[in-house]
């Protein structure tokens, strides 16, 4: 089965009238040989282990929650939903909490479910926990959306790139957030050809973000961009699910997201020799947490 | 262009934080492991490339160590992955080491038994979780653990790839990929063979019987 590009997932949805969900199951019975019920289980799996993860962080009495710069934060995040003194709207702030909370647990060593990668883990789970419970979808529902954002996700990874190392932050929170973007269309109840339109324009949101982790740990900035990640991926939904559609199509924004992460030099590429990664407070924190390590 | 599930995308189930510092370096000493297949006395990582510069922060080095204890990338016990090692008797040591052309994130693993017996493994973390054992004593040999698999290590003479065809035949084994990787000829050789099912018992007492093998092991796929 052909699954390289946007075109390809069209193909499916013309000739044989698939959905997003049942293309990426579709897809993952061929390649693997794996039944459906066992690939929809091992989605449930991946599923249970995200919001075990969000949970964790959530939980302000943890005391194994702890980076090496960052500490317990979301938590506080969603304690101000409510107070009069937010500012995002109740789903949106969720979101980026939740999100927010399966990085610190990312940071202390905890259990999460890489999508696409590890510094990216919490877009993903931090936008359907939101959307969930804004809208009470049941977890079916959400594994469904789930496999649906793993075709977009597998069609960058297969045109471009999903490593810092190679693309950029781009290619993590960029693919996350269009990974998200495009499940929640899903889910809301959005053509394929929507969901395709919202993650294009997450990854032009994004596009040309650079991997500049603070002492090369996956902590400042990839905590905070977690967050963006999950709110673009919001942001976009809503504006293609109001009628505004992507102006250039998916296909050619991953085309130019690569290229954009081919000329981007080593320095900004996970290397933590550029960006934010070398300002006086970087370096500070550099010099700080090695010393720490020494002992 | 590489074969992707769409596991690999959401997914790996790993502790964090970084997928090729973390769960790969612990796959990485996961399989190398399940190849030595020994009680471990004593296991020496010599860090290559970016694996060497940024070990403590991502917890590279705890990744390996919980490998080497047989924790898998989604183990929270990785955390203290150093206290489990040593409840289990395994002395650590790690050091810097310039391994060569190799990919940034490898490592070099030395692994002693209580007899005195030690076999070196190198492997790679390459990126998203996914490992490859890259040599096994000094021979090169390419292993990912994505397949149950079977190596091994003997004397590069006729008819021994034939007798363990032969062998996995009659046990109705189908090959998936086999790999026969050699020093020069009648010298020391490693042949890889992977496979959609698990190999039976007395399929692999069969092969161990063999003329010319010196070490033999087994290990079911790591998801």
């Amino acid at each position: 089965m052909n699954l390289k590009t946007a075109a390809d997932v069209l193909h499916q949805y013309e000739k044989y009238g698939l959905n997003l969900y049942e293309v990426g199951l579709k897809y993952e019975h061929k390649q693997s040989d794996i039944d459906n019920d066992t690939i929809y289980k091992l989605m449930l799996q991946q599923w249970l282990v995200m919001k075990e993860a969000i949970n964790q962080g959530m939980d302000e009495s943890n005391p194994q929650i702890k980076g090496k710069i960052i500490q317990r934060e979301a938590y506080k995040l969603k304690a101000n939903i409510g107070t009069g003194k937010s500012i995002c709207g109740e789903t949106t702030t969720k979101a980026m909490a939740y999100a927010l909370s399966t990085m610190e647990v990312n940071i202390s060593m905890g259990r999460i479910v890489a999508a696409p990668t590890a510094g990216a883990s919490g877009v993903l789970p931090g936008t359907l926990k939101a959307i969930q419970e804004a809208n009470h979808f049941n977890d079916d529902q959400i594994i469904e959306a789930l496999f649906a954002a793993g075709v977009v996700g597998m069609i960058i990874a297969k045109q471009a790139s999903i490593s810092g190392a190679k693309g950029g932050c781009q290619a993590e929170i960029g693919t996350a957030s269009a990974m998200a973007a495009a499940s929640v269309v899903y889910l809301m109840g959005g053509s394929i050809h929507q969901a395709f339109d919202a993650a294009a324009i997450a990854i032009n949101n994004l596009m040309g973000l650079i991997c500049d982790p603070v002492a090369g740990l996956v902590e400042v900035p990839c905590h905070k961009r977690n967050a963006i990640g999950a709110s673009n991926a919001l942001i976009c939904a809503e504006m293609v699910l109001a009628g505004m559609p992507s102006i250039i199509p998916f296909d050619e924004v991953v085309i130019a997201m690569k290229q954009v992460g081919d000329l981007m030099p080593a320095c900004h590429r996970e290397t933590a020799t550029g960006g934010i990664a070398i300002t006086k407070t970087a370096k500070k924190y550099e010099k700080e947490i090695m010393t720490y390590h020494v002992n | 262009m590489e074969q992707y599930s769409i596991f690999d995308i959401i997914g790996p189930t790993m502790v964090g934080p970084s997928s090729s510092h973390t769960a790969g370096a612990a796959k990485v000493a996961y399989i190398c492991r399940k190849i030595f297949g020994r009680p471990i006395k004593k296991a020496t990582f010599y860090l290559h490339g970016s694996f060497a510069d940024t070990y403590q922060g991502h917890g590279t080095d705890k990744a390996l160590v919980g490998g080497v204890c047989g924790m898998k990338p989604d183990d929270p016990r990785i955390a203290d992955a150093f206290a489990v090692a040593s409840d289990q008797g395994i002395q650590i040591s790690f050091y810097k080491k310039d391994l060569g052309e190799v990919h940034p994130n490898t490592v070099k693993i030395v692994f002693e038994d209580y007899e005195g017996y030690s076999q070196e493994m190198v492997g790679s973390s390459i990126g998203g979780g996914k490992a490859k054992i890259i040599a096994i004593d000094e021979i090169d040999v390419s292993i990912t653990g994505r397949y149950a698999t079977m190596i091994a290590q003997h004397i590069d003479l006729p008819g021994f790839v034939a007798n363990i065809s032969q062998i996995l035949a009659n046990n109705n084994i189908n090959i998936a990929f086999m790999k026969l990787f050699r020093e020069t000829k009648g010298e020391r050789a490693v042949i890889v063979i992977e496979t959609d099912d698990t190999i039976p018992e007395e399929a692999l007492m069969q092969i161990e019987a063999l003329r010319n093998l010196n070490k033999l092991t087994f290990f079911e796929a790591i998801t």
